[in-house]
Parts: C-alpha cells; sequence; structure tokens
C-alpha cells in the first residue's frame, strides 16, 4: 500500500481484537480497512474471542471436553457472532444485521475479505489457540502465522496507532 | 477537467468510499484526475481526510443535495 505515499516510511497500525462480537468486528474491521486505504501498515492480532470468528463454518474446535463445550456454547465463525448488548437469543443480532444490510453497511466478513486484499495482515493468538483448541487449518484463509504477545507488543511499540478492541 | 477514472459510491455507507477510492487510486497515474460520488454524509469530510493522509490533492468538491463530488489528483 505504499504506493501512494511514495518515498515516506509507511505508518503503522495494530489492532488487538480482543472482541468476537459482531458490534466490536465492525470497528474492527472498518478501522483496518481505512487504515490500510490510508496507506497504512495494518496488523490484527487476534485474541480470545477474537479468534472466533476467524474459525471457519461449521469447524468444531476444542481439544477436550471442556473447550469443545465451550466451542459449543461459543459457536465460531462470523455468521455466529453475536451482539455485546441486547443480542436477545440472536434476535438483536439478526435486527443488526437486518438494519446494517438495509443501510448498506457492508457485513464484517466482507470487510475482513477486503481488509486482507488491501495487504492487512491478521495474527492468530498462538497461545489462545492452543488454550481453547483451534488449529490453524481450521481458521480462514489468508491469515498470517500464529504469533505471541511479545511479538504483539514489539510491533505496538513501533506502531503510531494501537487500539484495543 | 479531465477525469480519467471515476467512483461512483453512491449508496454506499462508511469506509466503502474510502475503500473504493483507494482501490481507484491505484490504477492512476500521477496526475490523473479522478472524480468520487458519494452519498453518505460522512464522505464530506472523510474523502478530504483521505486525501490529506494519502499527500494527494483535492482540485475541488461539490454538493448538490444529497450528492457529494469529489475531484482528486493523484500525486
Amino acid at each position: 500500500m505504499s504506493d501512494d505515499s511514495a518515498g515516506a516510511k509507511e505508518e503503522m497500525m495494530t489492532i488487538i481484537a480482543f472482541s468476537g462480537d459482531l458490534d466490536k468486528l465492525w470497528p474492527t474491521t472498518i478501522l483496518a480497512s481505512t487504515a490500510a486505504a490510508n496507506g497504512m501498515d495494518v496488523t490484527i492480532f487476534a485474541t480470545f474471542w477474537g479468534l472466533f470468528p476467524l474459525v471457519k463454518d461449521g469447524e468444531k474446535i476444542g481439544h477436550d471436553s471442556m473447550t469443545k463445550m465451550l466451542g459449543g456454547m461459543n459457536a465460531p465463525g462470523f455468521g455466529s457472532a453475536k451482539l455485546s448488548k441486547m443480542n436477545m437469543g440472536g434476535m438483536g443480532k439478526w435486527m443488526m444485521r437486518k438494519v446494517a444490510g438495509k443501510s448498506n453497511l457492508m457485513p464484517p466478513e466482507d470487510l475482513f475479505e477486503m481488509s486482507l486484499d488491501m495487504g492487512v495482515k491478521v495474527w492468530p493468538c498462538q497461545m489462545t489457540m492452543d488454550l481453547l483448541g483451534i488449529r490453524y487449518d481450521q481458521m480462514l484463509p489468508g491469515l498470517a502465522e500464529p504469533a505471541g504477545a511479545a511479538t504483539a507488543l514489539a510491533r505496538m511499540s513501533k506502531s503510531e496507532i494501537s487500539l484495543f478492541i | 477537467m479531465d477525469v480519467t477514472k471515476t467512483v461512483d459510491a453512491t449508496g454506499q455507507k462508511c469506509p466503502m468510499p474510502i475503500l473504493m477510492t483507494a482501490k481507484a487510486a491505484k490504477e492512476l497515474q500521477a496526475g490523473d484526475v479522478m472524480l468520487i460520488i458519494a452519498t453518505d454524509a460522512g464522505a464530506r469530510s472523510d474523502v478530504p481526510a483521505w486525501v490529506s493522509q494519502t499527500g494527494n490533492e483535492l482540485v475541488e468538491s461539490s454538493e448538490e443535495g444529497d450528492v457529494l463530488k469529489f475531484y482528486v489528483r493523484k500525486k
């Protein structure tokens, strides 16, 4: 994305995507794609609940009974993401997607796809993957290699903008 | 004004007008002018912000009803 700011050092943005909630996936994907459009070098470090949307639809996650149950109660994939408030058993989520569609707001899964196309790097958190039993091959294509907290911090220390969403 | 490319973001919501603009800008040569048409009120400040962030030039902008038009020269 450097062709729009030839010669200048690319500014960096790092987003720690902690939440897997639908209403927080919007700011994550909107800011990531827009920063890439602005010519910034963008990385999303996906950790804890933020990892769930990055799992392919229909994948069964978990490496033992507890983590399998967790995966069952909190189904992975963008399509399963709930609202952080007023989810009302899925009704709120359904309404929010309906309203977004009517108003021509792109769904976060599309914005995520566009972000990847624009060169946004997505680092899944290795520790969370191990903790919750999520394998790399169960995740969406196009993600970068899993990384840890030190890698994320090293990048944040060089980033003009760092966000925790 | 010679317009090399037109980005029609009519009806598109944030951040699409900017993503479409950035994509189109990649296909322009330095000096080319693109016309961006948007109806999202946020574009009124977003397009100029994108222009300054990317070091391009806002040549002209206009507003007719809900329709915003921006002429941007690629640097």
